[in-house]
């Protein structure tokens, strides 16, 4: 911890593969959660073949599959479950988390704060191993018999219980996850406690900054429910236990023969403590991402940066009393009911109110319309739409209509898709010149945008319809065989060529990340006249981030102030201001 | 480069950064333990069958390795006290004494406890009453070995950081004795909830 590493040459595995520097264990995360990103995309590009062409063979990759899941290239339904349950678990804790708290919350609640690192660097490289066996774990689950998890990303027992092996990697890669998200959680809080630099009170910070500590509260206390969760899962699988498992349960015509008593639901409850949560831990980084950009852009303070503050933490708070809404189809009673649909409908107040204030932060500013500034203002409607969709999910009534239909994959994708990954480009494009000291290309940046844009509505608004009409979420072959979705088979094809189109349009952003590494544009450590401390820091900055600890003598977001030349106020500079 | 406040108190916090990370670890440990807890009440409210538990475990054994982890907590804050005296012979006796009992705890625990039961076959399995038990005393049976393995490092190689470092060091001790008091304080909830209930 004391030790002076940076007086001597570090040799090349201490400096980029066991780094204990918050940048490079960001970029290490930036990369892993890319890769797995894609690979989660992939796993849906393959099945979306399967819905808008049910048994046919899948072109060009399907003999990649492998007999025993795609025999002739057909993807068989068990490989189809497999590769529902890994998108959803890897897209989530593999790759969005990864890339919003790992990647972005390393690498910038440092800066921004101007400390010289994290609180524990030798945890934060700990976090980091945990997260890549994990997800090496999760990997290898395709390769054993009976391949990955095929019981949904949720693992509901009693199918989980009685699935095949890939179950038992999923619960072990999910504890190093688990461990991961833990240690890089007490880190963030307690670097953004103890690390601030002079002068930056709590109001001053950026609203990124309390997006993170927010969601790090939130990865500290939900997930050891999940972790408990999966630990009487493993007990459940392994050593005989029936804690998720009732008495009398029959499994193709022959009765279990287990000592039962369990209770099903009680996964449920554990699992949904945790993953309630988890969806804030989705967007919470996300809006601080948006937040930044847009202040930035649109040259004015936030408005309403208090409330935005108080907004983040009520619904901190709030995220942990409403799990059961996931639960109103399970018969735990209307009482019940009641409660989750009240803490529902509260819980969205907050969000609205922080929406709210990122588009009034829009009115009257002079908006430069950059590649980050495109992502920020299409995640504002995006998430609107996602948010907007959830209510009817939240009443017990409408639910019972709606539950496990395409309608929920179209509301939570509209938050965590063109809502939260629109943010993470948004950041990409933002701080990409503090990373490199150079800036990605404006117009492939462009085309990037529209592309995902337009791509990204084409597959989720047909879900709403679809599962309006009441189309189950989980059908191996897209509603075929169902006379009530017969009237919206037309969408497959539709909502499937726009994911394999959204794949090409993310081709331009990748040409573009890895040419401009090295041959960007180059630009000063402040390229967008921002004012939070990270933009005072050269580019990239060196080990230790600042020559000297930064003195913060203002608000985090004093842009257009009157009576002066420039239109922007550093946090850092003294002189006037508030 | 430094970090600040790894040793010295932040001003406006009044904390220092290994002391307000072991007590947002020991927050989410609350959580892990919490959901166990939460899910014994859950199994046992909704089995239709749950045995009588003092019949099943030995109240006796449990009585006195309860006094065993309560005595260690006291041993455990001697050695911190004898640190802040500068008395490190005390330290290195008391913080012995502190490993001494956690040992003595999990021979009660494996021999006495576990072992008869797996010859009367109670396993896991038997039914959720023993799936529970061992699972919940098991996890904790881990975090005893866990604080074990690490107050055994401060006690041998790691004290060395005395002689360089005794400020340091004495907070390692601090941060170790909060983890293993927390220790102590879940199996004060499992005694009761598993044995006499």
């Amino acid at each position: 911890m004391s030790e002076s590493n940076d007086h001597h040459e570090m040799s090349y595995w201490r400096k980029y593969i066991f780094s204990q520097d918050h940048k490079v264990i960001g970029l290490q995360y930036a990369f892993t959660a890319m890769f797995f990103l894609i690979f989660g995309f992939s796993l849906m590009l393959i099945m979306r073949w399967q819905l808008a062409y049910p048994g046919e063979a899948v072109p060009l990759i399907g003999w990649l599959l492998g007999e025993t899941n795609a025999p002739g290239g057909i993807i068989l339904p068990e490989f189809y479950n497999s590769l529902g349950a890994m998108h959803g678990t890897i897209m989530i804790f593999l790759g969005i988390v990864p890339l919003a708290v790992g990647a972005f919350g390393n690498y910038i609640v440092p800066l921004q704060i101007g400390a010289p690192d994290m609180a524990f660097p030798k945890l934060n490289m700990a976090s980091y191993w945990s997260y890549f066996v994990g997800g090496v774990v999760m990997l290898s689950s395709f390769f054993v018999p009976g391949g990955a998890a095929n019981s949904g990303w949720t693992s509901y027992p009693p199918l989980a219980d009685i699935a095949t092996t890939g179950q038992t990697m999923w619960l072990f890669g999910m504890i190093f996850l688990i461990t991961s998200s833990l240690l890089g959680a007490v880190n963030f809080i307690v670097t953004i406690i103890q690390l601030r630099a002079p002068g930056l009170t709590w109001m001053r910070l950026p609203f990124f900054v309390w997006a993170q500590l927010v969601t790090a509260f939130l990865l500290l206390l939900a997930f050891p429910p999940l972790e408990a969760a999966g630990v009487l899962q493993l007990m459940d699988r392994l050593a005989g236990t029936s804690f998720f498992l009732p008495s009398g349960l029959v499994i193709s015509g022959e009765l279990l023969e287990v000592s039962g008593g369990g209770s099903p639901l009680l996964w449920q409850h554990l699992f949904w403590f945790l993953a309630h949560p988890e969806v804030y831990v989705l967007i919470l980084p996300a809006m601080g991402i948006v937040a930044e950009v847009i202040a930035t852009n649109t040259r004015k303070p936030l408005w309403g940066y208090r409330p935005m503050v108080y907004s983040t933490i009520f619904l901190g708070f709030m995220s942990f009393v409403v799990w059961a809404h996931h639960m109103y189809m399970t018969g735990m009673g209307t009482v019940i009911s009641a409660f989750f649909q009240t803490t529902t409908m509260i819980i969205s107040i907050p969000s609205v109110v922080i929406l709210s204030a990122l588009f009034i932060s829009l009115w009257g500013g002079s908006i430069r319309f950059t590649t980050p500034m495109l992502f920020a203002l299409g995640f504002l409607p995006m998430f609107g739409i996602g948010g907007l969709t959830g209510l009817p999910l939240g009443l017990a009534a409408a639910d019972i209509h709606l539950h496990d239909t395409y309608y929920v994959i179209g509301h939570f994708h509209y938050i965590v898709a063109p809502g939260t990954i629109f943010a993470m480009f948004a950041g990409i494009y933002h701080w990409f010149p503090k990373v490199t000291g150079r800036r990605l290309n404006e117009t492939l940046g462009k085309i990037h945008f529209w592309g995902s844009f337009v791509c990204m509505n084409g597959i989720f608004f047909p879900m709403l319809i679809q599962g309006l009409a009441g189309v189950s979420r989980r059908l191996w072959d897209g509603g075929e065989q169902y006379a009530h979705a017969q009237g919206t088979l037309w969408a497959n094809e539709v909502m499937s060529i726009s994911a394999w189109a959204l794949f090409v349009f993310q081709i331009p952003f990748l040409i573009n990340l890895i040419r401009s590494i090295r041959g960007g544009e180059k630009v000063g450590d402040n390229p967008w006249n921002a004012t939070t401390l990270e933009w005072t820091a050269p580019s990239p900055p060196p080990h230790g981030n600042f020559s000297a600890t930064p003195q913060v003598y203002r608000t985090a977001y004093e842009y257009s102030l009157p009576d002066r030349d420039s239109d922007f106020l550093p946090q850092s500079e003294p002189g006037e201001g508030s | 480069m430094e970090i600040p406040y790894t040793i010295t108190e932040r001003e406006d916090t009044g904390l220092t950064n290994p002391k307000l990370g072991i007590w947002l670890f020991l927050a989410s440990e609350l959580m892990l333990f919490g959901a166990l807890f939460s899910s014994y009440l859950v199994l046992r409210l909704s089995g239709s069958s749950w045995p009588v538990q003092a019949e099943e475990l030995s109240v006796p054994l449990g009585t006195l390795n309860t006094a065993i982890l309560i005595s260690s907590s006291i041993t455990m804050v001697m050695s911190w006290v004898a640190l802040k005296a500068q008395d490190f012979k005390k330290f290195r006796l008391h913080l012995g004494l502190t490993i001494i009992l956690a040992l003595l705890f999990l021979f009660i625990k494996i021999v006495f406890e576990y072992m008869p039961k797996f010859e009367h076959h109670h396993y896991m399995s038997t039914n959720n009453f023993f799936g529970i038990y061992f699972t919940m005393t098991g996890l904790h049976a881990l975090h005893i070995i866990a604080g074990v393995v690490v107050n055994g490092y401060l006690w041998g190689p790691g004290s060395k950081m005395w002689k360089s470092e005794p400020e340091k060091f004495t907070n390692r001790i601090e941060v170790s004795g909060l983890y293993w008091h927390f220790v102590d304080l879940v199996w004060i909830f499992l005694f009761p909830v598993l044995y006499l209930l």
